[in-house]
């Protein structure tokens, strides 16, 4: 009741009582994690003093950071990150997408097989998945497949969710399996490689980088600033509220189910076109690791909060770790184990800060 | 029938299966009046206001809305149409600040071309915000904090600053002030008075009979489902006692014999 003589009529404006953004805290946390690892670069002895970010001695990149690493830090992130953006919607409107990772592993093989080049070094393509009208199409195909596929998939995940008001768990549980099912039964089991220099393109280099900045910038927005955001908040903050409301729950839902798996869709388009080649076990994981940076990034699992930039910085602190563990050659089962541990520790810690901070009011 | 009447039911009647909730309602609200609803748990208070507003589908019955016969299919078309309601289960999303929560559902939004993706107006969504707070009273420190910390009273406030701003045909509040405290009370039931003030009509669900008494022109007691009594608070003369009477049995108004 105390506060209550702070401001009449709410006319008094103290943006000292605005609430510390939890961003902040994660962006801490990556920078404390990567001076452990500089730490332990420092007092490991094998490790003969290196650094993981700064380069001092060779300047390979002519500066004083080591960009290399930094780069493949964020490259390998990039392309889960494609995928934590839908997952973090998803999370936030009180649902689960657990079939984000065999989408992508069916979503390449479809997308791969109608990106093929016909000659391969002059020879007919080994690979080829269909006839000869397949080959060497516009690259607006094969991507326009692919989103169609992923949009297909998020619709059914969507309505089985809003419609048979089956839990987002056994729903995207059920679309895990029937799209590793798919990723084998469309070429029964076979690669599909050699693409066309178009599509080729799409994922060389640094461009997931570039997909993976563009839409996390296109989706802050979005969530932010849009009705279609306000109600994926409202709905995973309070469901009934949301419907007393007028907003049309079971449609938005569908939405955001959708719009995660284009995503994810596309995350395969851009995955396939880095390798060059489809293969049915791509994308293991990931839906479990596209979770875990929304997590990280302070995504709630029981929904109504997190947000894009979260979910970019948990990519990173992802990201960070993974590249740190390699580089204190920890072994690969260690980094899984450790990963684990991680996760469980973020969520305990958010859980941890949740209930201080509904205790100080 | 006379133009002056803001709601009407007739025959309203809800069964879940085989409960019949609500049997037969007949009930007539005149603009700028103020009903209270009142009756024991599991009367039909809330059923009754369920069909009203849409949240719920009536089995039978009539319900006519400023001269019109309605059939809302949910809750957003009886807002479109003028009647806003503050439920017992408060509809407010924790996550959200207080502008978010009073304009839930009917955003301020420009560059409409894009749909679902149309952007939020927030600063005119903030003005508004700040306008109603004043009109209805309501003190809240910063409207940007999410209300997820916020106290009940100012919890409820905000619920019903939301019902009280946007002006309209007929308000509808289910127990506002069961779980507040007496200066959050006297807050909400300025509000009550300010939309009395200014002819709004408005039918509350209380059980609190000093406020209904102090707030209201008419009551309507419902028992076992029925309407059991119609009571003309301010002209007659009309007790707490005899309230209690209509409410747990002990009598029953002429004309209303069925729910005996």
């Amino acid at each position: 009741m105390s506060n209550h003589s702070d401001g009449i009529g709410g006319l008094k404006y103290d943006k000292s009582k605005k609430a510390w953004p939890n961003e902040l805290n994660i962006f801490f946390a990556l920078i404390i994690i990567v001076l452990v690892f500089e730490a332990l670069g420092q007092l490991l002895p094998y490790m003969k003093g290196q650094s993981m970010l700064f380069d001092f001695n060779t300047k390979r990149d002519g500066t004083i950071l080591n960009i290399a690493r930094i780069k493949i830090i964020i490259l390998q992130v990039s392309i889960i990150g494609i995928i934590a953006l839908g997952v973090t919607q998803v999370i936030i409107s009180g649902g689960i997408d657990l079939s984000s990772g065999p989408l992508v592993g069916a979503a390449a093989m479809i997308v791969m097989s109608f990106a093929q080049t016909e000659l391969v070094n002059g020879n007919p393509n080994p690979k080829a998945v269909f006839g000869a009208w397949a080959f060497d199409l516009p690259v607006l195909v094969p991507i326009l497949v692919g989103l169609l596929f992923g949009a297909f998939i998020g619709l059914i995940n969507g309505s089985l969710i809003a419609f048979t008001g089956i839990p987002p768990f056994i729903a995207t549980l059920g679309m895990f399996l029937i799209c590793r099912g798919i990723a084998q039964w469309w070429t029964r089991g076979q690669p599909v490689s050699f693409p066309t220099d178009q599509f080729a393109w799409l994922g060389s280099g640094m461009m997931p980088v570039f997909w993976f900045l563009l839409l996390a910038l296109l989706f802050h927005v979005v969530l932010k600033y849009t009705v279609y955001g306000k109600h994926t908040y409202a709905i995973g903050s309070n469901e009934a509220a949301a419907r007393m409301s007028g907003i049309n729950v079971k449609r938005h839902k569908v939405m955001v189910y959708m719009i995660a798996s284009m995503l994810a869709a596309f995350a395969a388009i851009i995955l396939s076109s880095k390798n060059l080649t489809a293969q049915t076990g791509m994308g293991q994981f990931y839906e479990l690791f596209a979770i875990a940076m929304a997590v990280i990034g302070g995504v709630s699992l029981t929904g109504g909060r997190g947000s894009i930039i979260g979910t970019v910085l948990g990519a990173m602190v992802f990201g960070v770790i993974q590249s740190g563990f390699t580089y204190i050659k920890l072994d690969a089962f260690y980094q899984l184990m450790a990963m684990g541990g991680i996760i469980i520790g973020a969520v305990v810690l958010d859980q941890w800060r949740q209930r201080s901070a509904s205790a100080r009011s | 029938m006379s133009d002056d009447i803001i709601l009407e039911t007739r025959g309203l009647t809800k069964h879940y299966g085989g409960v019949h909730a609500l049997e037969d309602a007949n009930f007539v609200l005149r603009k700028g009046e103020h009903v209270a609803i009142m009756g024991d748990n599991g009367a039909g208070k809330s059923t009754f206001v369920r069909q009203i507003t849409g949240v719920e589908q009536r089995t039978r019955g009539e319900v006519i809305f400023d001269g019109q016969p309605v059939n809302f299919a949910g809750p957003l078309d009886a807002r479109e149409a003028g009647i806003e309601a503050v439920f017992q289960t408060l509809a407010l999303a924790d996550h959200l600040d207080v502008p978010d929560n009073l304009f839930l559902g009917r955003e301020k939004t420009k560059w409409n071309w894009l749909g679902p993706f149309r952007f939020l107006d927030y600063k005119a969504m903030r003005q508004d915000t700040l306008d109603a707070l004043q009109k209805t009273g309501v003190k809240i420190p910063n409207i940007r904090n999410t209300i997820q910390y916020m106290s009940g009273g100012q919890r409820q406030c905000v619920a019903i600053a939301r019902t009280a701003s946007f002006h309209s045909k007929l308000t509808i509040m289910d127990e506002p002030t069961a779980a507040l405290g007496v200066q959050e009370t006297a807050q909400v039931e300025n509000i009550v008075r300010q939309l009395k003030a200014d002819g709004e009509p408005l039918i509350l669900i209380s059980h609190n009979m000093r406020q209904v008494f102090d707030l209201v022109d008419r009551v309507v007691v419902f028992r076992r489902g029925r309407i059991c009594a119609n009571l003309d608070i301010k002209n007659e003369d009309v007790t707490g006692e005899d309230v209690v009477a209509y409410i747990t049995g002990a009598k029953t108004q002429e004309g209303y014999e069925d729910a005996a």
